[in-house]
């Protein structure tokens, strides 16, 4: 039996709440954006590639990892797409289906990191955060220059009493947010 | 005034300055904070790009408690949280499928009928006449580039707060109590605080941008309303100087120089633990 063809548009819409085809790849989004200069696919062409199916292609792109959702692009659209949340599903689908390019892999790390801080504890726990993605990174890519450059940053942060070892007031109710991530579906 | 209080994950972790910042404030202006029972993070910015459910279910589980709590309005400091509690709200209130099934996933009732408010709205609930009125010490030596940045105004069909291209309640407020806002052009460009644990080069020509123009402006300051804005303006900075930033730039939150205003002292409000030290005529000494 054939699988059935996944409608990719379909999904984005359903994740993202934009009405995809209200874009008429105007550019403004990509006018405004500032990390437009960085990108390889930048946001008016993730709309069209929503638009017409080819999802998975621009799943890949660096760009989607390099917005910081500041929402200056759906701020601005003159037809009210959520351009940012187009991005977002696009973000959701590239960890689902696996498909994040590898220079996003530091990124991915981080927001993965900062979700396993808060599944465990409640609440994010900076430091304990921190530690687990910078040491998984770390062994991911061996990255000697990235740990001297963050390393040196701790003691600068211990000295203004901006780093804590433990959370000021812990959550008491813990399993219950591991049933929110478990009911969500979330895998990190 | 009374109102329900969600101090968010930065306010307990690194930014704790800002929380000392604001309960002092509001100690001193009558406002009493009532802080949410048991809250957990919002999502923040991890939430979103990783799973669309969670990104709603993190801030229904707060709005549940709020509601059982009898709040009708929450104040989050944080723009981050403000935002993704409101967005969070407005959904599960305009949609019965939706609130059906965030009450089930968050085991407790949820409806949408929270107000969610920010800072410069708290300061606008307890009205800009009545601070400038409490206000003991002008605050002449201030030359701030008021900075909104992202979350406080975008996505506007959200927030539905200040103008999101040209933002002026703070500056409003600053002028009230006797500061001289610039006008400068990057009140709303994004500093790149998402990213400052992972693309340390970017963020500093982007913290670069924003304070330079801030400096060529005329500003002696930045005051700002996040704690995520701050930690990068005032951490990063010492990258954006080798980027050729001509100056040390104080960063401020808005509660500092309200609380200056209102004759609070550097040590309440927690003003000596910056990266970019604050002099002794800009903590009001």
């Amino acid at each position: 039996m054939s699988k059935p063809v996944q409608d990719w548009s379909a999904r984005v819409e359903e994740l993202s709440g934009a009405k995809l085809n209200d874009c008429y790849q105007c550019g403004k989004c990509t006018a405004g954006c500032p990390r437009a200069e960085v990108m390889d696919v930048p946001p008016t062409r993730i709309m069209r590639s929503a638009q017409t199916g080819d999802v998975l292609e621009v799943a890949k792109a660096r760009s989607i990892w390099q917005c910081l959702s500041c929402q200056t692009c759906t701020a601005r659209c003159p037809k009210n797409v959520e351009v940012a949340g187009v991005v977002d599903a696009l973000r959701q689908i590239s960890i689902e289906t696996n498909t994040f390019s590898d220079e996003s892999l530091k990124v991915v790390s981080f927001q993965k990191a900062f979700l396993r801080s808060v599944r465990r504890n409640g609440r994010t726990n900076e430091t304990e955060m921190a530690t687990d993605f910078e040491a998984r990174y770390f062994f991911r890519r061996f990255d000697v220059a990235n740990v001297v450059r963050v390393g040196l940053l701790g003691p600068k942060m211990i000295a203004r009493g901006k780093m804590h070892f433990k959370l000021g007031s812990p959550v008491k109710d813990k399993a219950l947010v591991k049933r929110i991530f478990d009911k969500c579906g979330v895998e990190l | 005034m009374d109102i329900g209080y969600y101090p968010g994950c930065a306010l307990h972790g690194s930014s704790n300055d800002y929380e000392a910042s604001v309960r002092a404030c509001m100690t001193a202006l009558g406002v009493n904070l009532n802080e949410l029972e048991d809250w957990i993070c919002c999502g923040a910015s991890a939430a979103h790009c990783i799973n669309h459910d969670l990104a709603t279910a993190l801030p229904a589980r707060n709005l549940g408690i709020a509601e059982k709590m009898n709040l009708k309005s929450l104040f989050a400091p944080c723009p981050m949280c403000s935002m993704e509690l409101k967005k969070a709200n407005d959904a599960i209130q305009s949609n019965a499928a939706l609130r059906e099934k965030m009450s089930e996933i968050v085991e407790t009732p949820v409806t949408g009928a929270v107000d969610v408010v920010n800072l410069i709205q708290v300061f606008q609930a307890v009205g800009y006449e009545t601070i400038a009125q409490r206000a003991v010490k002008k605050l002449d030596a201030f030359k701030p580039a008021c900075y909104y940045g992202c979350l406080l105004t975008r996505p506007p069909k959200t927030l539905k707060f200040d103008d999101p291209e040209d933002p002026t309640s703070m500056d409003e407020l600053l002028s009230k109590l006797g500061a001289q806002p610039v006008e400068w052009n990057c009140k709303t460009v994004c500093c790149g605080g998402g990213l400052t644990l992972c693309d340390e080069d970017a963020v500093a020509a982007m913290t670069y941008r924003v304070l330079q123009n801030a400096l060529d402006s005329g500003a002696n300051c930045v005051v700002v309303a996040c704690p995520m804005c701050e930690v990068n303006l005032d951490m990063r900075q010492a990258d954006a100087r080798k980027l050729g930033l001509t100056k040390d730039v104080p960063i401020f939150y808005l509660s500092d120089l309200v609380g200056i205003a209102v004759g609070l002292n550097a040590k309440a409000l927690d003003l000596n633990r910056r990266f970019v030290s604050i002099s002794d005529e800009l903590k009001g000494a």
